[in-house]
């Protein structure tokens, strides 16, 4: 598989994030390059506070660096304002956050449709709950389902807005090792299906297993960066 | 529907206790600015209807016996559209059964059938027939109090002769919508009453043929009705005008202008201070609501939901509460309003008086809690909508708490770790906690304020009436009464002691201000009429100069020592410079006092009296009421006991009904904020609270967590709401504070005490209403899940 050929999604030039803590300056990104192209399955690994919820947040325009620059495609979303950031979002981010962020007062169904609501070309509501298995759950509110079903809700929320990009952060963080790979198969379903651009951190090497690339940030710097050759189901990872 | 909009109503669901409190709270101050403000709409409707139909008049003077000659004169003066002269006398009815005094106010009406101005409306019965002898038209709340109807017949003693008139009509006019008799403060039903006569008849009885003595204008415009009293008293002076006032000096008229103005001001401060509760318990729910919904909002956020739309959702969240408070509020305040007018229809007698609803007021009601609630809670909804996303997503780090000062200076170890958190809890957000303080002592402070009228019209009657003014009986003659009259009335069988008092009209000015008031000449070292300062003192009547009360000094800006020019409306008319000698204290009316010697010389005249203060033998009193009674000098005999019998009565029946609901809405305000601020040092606390409960502490000691800050918020509210609600009352002193009456800022211990009971038992009951919740919580749901 050739890069080349693909149109690049995202592409970071310098992209520097610094946190002001009183005194102290924190570094969370120091100057990363990098392009991420369509339908790419990327892992970011990472020791824990090198960076990766930084970068992903800036990709997905939660966040914004403090210096260099983020494109989407064509978009600079570095000088882009908080308007058009929120439009770049509602249109072609999904997100699946480690603590799952369901609405407690809303079933599994209406916490995918709150969404879908406001997406541009969502798929039904229940065809994303297909996805994740949870059909039957459908009006089950948070606090009934576990952690697992309550991530793949999470991930069926996401990616019933088809998104062009799903940003991952630890979505199997607090998880078992079968509810992980139950998860983690969802979200290679959607890249694999619906050709989602998508990127997962994880603390979990043996996921990089499944991805396409795998980026390694240390200290707020890119590491290394691995192609994989023989991608693995997830079934098959070893944990 | 919007899935945020189900959000929106399963939140509310959720929060359903606290909006209900919250809303409860709107609600209470809407319906009474909604009652006052429609009952203000509906008096002032009837009363400009009642004075444009019966043409009440601008102009009214009250003269000696004046020509009618004098008539054509008046209709001269220039912006008079319309005279009418009349007589008028105030006189004793013997009314069977009743041991006390009733003064009856004979008006006269024209051949032609109805007066000119100040026409009577007819109620029941009809009008009287001019061309006979005996009728008369009685006044509607005199007659219902006796039970008077047409065709009944009342003695009254005209001109010293017992005469029988038969009712025929049962009437009001514009110009006794209250009856209140000269010197009151409070209508007295029974005692006073308005008939209406013909003009033979009384000008027969009282030989005043082609003469009248009360005399009443109506103007063009309003606009000149300072120059008009001027005029009418250059004319009127030769006949012993004692000076045209206007409808301001009217009382009836200024009785429903205190009472619109009263309206008003409860229109103004229910409002203020509900409102206000209510903009703060919005505001610390909705900054939990929104503290706790941290990492939901991100989610939304994240998925591109607006800042608008996160921004409308929480404010949507506070109107829905704040609509369904208002509306409830307003159909609370058209029924509160509709049973107020309906409780004004026994005391302003109007020939329609019905219940108009304000819709303007209905709109400001919506503007109002809209401002209110949005002003309340913006930057709560503010941080909201600024929240950054990407930093809500992580877990709220966990607060920083300190020893507090107080720890630090009691030895370790005399407080258990649930009290050190307790401690620590308020002592880590003193702002909050200062709020919530307030808004307990809020509640203290409506309790006071709605139950301190009481005490003032308690201290104002025990002043008055037992301190002031302590003979049995008060008479006023007719006439001057010369000292041979009085040594009668003084050896009266079981008169004990008694002294005199000459009093003549006046009108006082000081630089540009004047008032027309009644100089009394007191003697100088009376026992039973005496005067007083504002520390109870009795105050030395001063051989020279005068004495004004402080409401009258006030008005003219007279301090002690100044001159002031006194020109006497009676008689001879000798215009006197005088020196403020003293000023008394007195809680109605306007008046002045000096020795009755000097008045004497200053009117060249001996010693007559217009009427005696007597002590009297308490088994005797009635015979030596209808002894007085019988004679024909005698004006007005007042029994002091039954006055403030009917007073106390009259005040009780009012601020009864107007205590109930203060209590109702001060318990409102309570158990609003106490529960809020339960609730959320609940929601706060849980996930500590149950990992507590999970490490073995007991329900009780968790419940002191918990309780233990509610208890100590309630503790150091009552103090500051006792504060407040003395300033609170203050200001409402200030606001009531009327010619004819003041309020005196006199709160009881006892309504501190109730304020502060009834404070305590709203936190109680909230206290036990949370303190369920903690024997019920989730402690596997709370650990399992952040936040
Ligand atoms: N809002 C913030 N304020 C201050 N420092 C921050 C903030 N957000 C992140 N940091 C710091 O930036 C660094 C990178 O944080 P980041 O969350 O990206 O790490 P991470 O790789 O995702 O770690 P983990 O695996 O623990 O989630 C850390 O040192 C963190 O403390
Ligand atoms: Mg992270």
């Amino acid at each position: 598989m050739s890069s080349a050929t693909k149109t690049t999604v995202f592409r970071t030039v310098d992209l520097t994030k610094t946190y002001q803590m009183g005194e102290v300056e924190v570094r969370a990104l120091r100057g990363v390059n990098l392009e991420l192209v369509e339908s790419e399955f990327v892992v970011l690994l990472g020791a824990s506070g090198s960076g990766k919820s930084t970068l992903l947040n800036i990709l997905g325009g939660l966040d914004t660096p403090t210096s260099g620059q983020v494109f989407y495609l064509d978009t600079d979303l570095t000088a882009s304002d908080d308007r058009e950031l929120t439009r770049y979002r509602r249109d072609h981010v999904g997100f699946v956050f480690q603590f799952y962020n369901l609405i407690p007062s809303l079933t599994a169904r209406e916490n995918i449709e709150l969404i879908t609501e406001i997406a541009v070309s969502p798929i039904d509501a229940m065809d994303a709950l297909e996805i994740v298995g949870l059909r039957e759950r459908a009006n089950h509110f948070p606090a009934q389902l576990s952690g697992g079903e309550q991530q793949r809700v999470a991930i069926a929320r996401a990616i019933a807005k088809n998104p062009q990009v799903l940003l991952c952060d630890e979505p199997t963080g607090a998880l078992d090792v079968h509810t992980g790979i139950v998860v983690l198969e969802a979200i290679a379903r959607i890249n694999r299906e619906l050709g989602t651009t998508t990127a997962v951190i994880t603390h979990n090497a043996s996921i990089a297993q499944m991805a396409d690339r795998v980026i390694a940030l240390s200290d707020g710097q890119i590491a290394s960066v691995e192609m994989n050759v023989s991608k693995v189901n997830a079934s098959e990872l070893q944990w | 529907m919007l899935k945020l909009d189900r959000k929106l109503l399963r939140d509310l669901v959720h929060l359903r206790g606290q909006a209900a409190a919250i809303g409860l709270v709107i609600a209470a101050g809407v319906a009474t600015f909604v009652m006052s403000m429609c009952a203000y709409k509906s008096l002032e409707a009837a009363r400009a209807r009642f004075y444009s139909e019966y043409l009440f008049a601008d102009v009214f003077s009250s003269t000696g016996r004046s020509p009618n000659a004098i008539i054509p004169r008046l209709k001269e003066i220039t912006g008079v559209a319309a005279v009418d002269t009349r007589l008028v006398y105030d006189v004793l009815l013997d009314v069977p059964g009743m041991s006390e005094p009733a003064t009856a106010r004979l008006i006269s009406i024209p051949d032609s059938g109805q007066s000119r101005l100040n026409q009577v409306y007819i109620a029941r019965g009809r009008m009287l027939d001019p061309l006979r002898t005996g009728e008369v038209v009685v006044s509607e709340v005199f007659a219902d109090a006796h039970g008077f109807v047409p065709g009944d017949h009342v003695r009254a003693i005209i001109n010293g002769k017992i005469q029988e008139l038969s009712i025929v009509g049962i009437a009001l006019s514009p110009e006794y919508v209250i009856q209140v008799q000269p010197g009151s403060i409070l209508p007295d039903d029974k005692r006073f009453g308005i008939f209406w006569v013909s003009e033979n008849d009384l000008e027969a009885a009282f030989d005043m043929a082609g003469a009248f003595n009360s005399a009443s204008l109506r103007l063009a415009y309003g606009n000149q009705v300072e120059e008009t009293v001027e005029v009418l008293d250059r004319l009127l002076k030769p006949f012993g005008s004692v000076g045209a006032y206007t409808r301001d000096e009217q009382i009836s008229h200024q009785y429903l202008s205190d009472e619109l103005t009263q309206l008003r001001g409860m229109a103004v401060l229910a409002p203020a201070i509900f409102l206000g509760v209510a903009a703060f318990l919005l505001n610390i729910a909705i900054s939990r609501i929104i503290t706790q919904q941290r990492e939901q909002i991100a989610a939304l956020k994240a998925f591109g939901y607006s800042n608008f739309e996160i921004g409308a959702h929480y404010f949507n969240l506070v109107l829905v509460i704040t609509m369904i408070g208002t509306v409830v509020g307003i159909l609370v305040g058209f029924v509160l309003g509709d049973s107020m007018v309906g409780a004004y229809a026994a005391f302003y007698k109007f020939p329609s008086l019905d219940f108009t609803p304000d819709w303007f007021a209905v709109a400001i009601a919506f503007l109002m809690t809209t401002v209110a609630s949005v002003v309340g809670t913006f930057f709560a909804v503010r941080s909201a909508v600024l929240l950054p996303p990407a930093e809500a997503m992580r877990p709220e780090p966990p607060p920083s708490y300190q020893p507090s000062l107080i720890e630090r200076l009691l030895p370790r170890k005399t407080l258990s770790p649930e009290v050190r958190m307790v401690v620590r809890n308020i002592t880590r957000r003193p702002v909050k906690a200062s709020f919530s303080v307030l808004g307990i002592s809020m509640a203290v402070a409506v309790m006071i304020l709605g139950n301190f009228s009481l005490d003032a019209m308690n201290y104002m009657m025990y002043f008055q009436f037992r301190l002031a003014q302590r003979q049995d009986l008060s008479v006023t003659f007719v006439e001057p009464a010369t000292e041979s009259v009085m040594y009668e009335v003084q050896n009266l069988d079981g008169v004990l002691a008694s002294e005199t008092i000459r009093s003549v009209p006046t009108r006082i000015r000081f630089q540009n201000r004047s008032r027309r008031v009644g100089v009394m000449g007191v003697e100088p070292d009376a026992k039973l009429f005496r005067l007083l300062d504002a520390d109870e003192n009795p105050v030395r009547v001063p051989d020279f100069g005068i004495m004004l009360n402080t409401k009258l000094a006030k008005l003219l800006g007279v301090r002690i020592g100044d001159l002031v020019i006194v020109e006497v409306l009676e008689d001879k008319r000798p215009t006197l410079t005088m020196k403020v000698a003293a000023l008394v204290e007195e809680y109605s009316g306007i008046n002045a006092y000096m020795n009755k010697n000097r008045l004497h010389e200053a009117l060249l005249e001996s010693k007559v009296a217009s009427g005696a203060f007597l002590k009297v033998d308490p088994n005797r009193i009635d015979t030596v009421f209808a002894e007085l009674e019988r004679r024909p000098g005698v004006g007005s005999v007042s029994i002091k006991d039954a006055a403030m019998k009917s007073f106390e009565k009259t005040v009780a029946e009012n601020l009864m009904v107007m205590r109930s609901f203060i209590i109702v809405f001060a318990g409102v305000i309570a158990i609003g904020v106490v529960y809020n601020t339960a609730r959320i040092s609940l929601s706060e606390r849980s996930r500590d609270l149950a990992t507590m409960r999970v490490v073995g502490f007991t329900n009780g000691e968790v419940s002191i967590v918990l309780l233990g800050e509610i208890a100590a918020f309630t503790i150091a509210a009552i103090p500051l709401g006792w504060l407040i609600g003395y300033v609170l009352a203050g200001a409402v002193t200030a606001g009531l504070d009327t010619d004819n009456y003041r309020i005196p800022l006199v709160i009881a211990r006892g309504t501190f005490v109730l304020a502060s009971l009834v404070v305590i038992a709203a936190t109680v009951m909230s206290a036990w209403v949370v303190q369920r919740r903690v024997t019920e919580l989730d402690l596997i749901g709370v650990l399992k899940t952040r936040e």
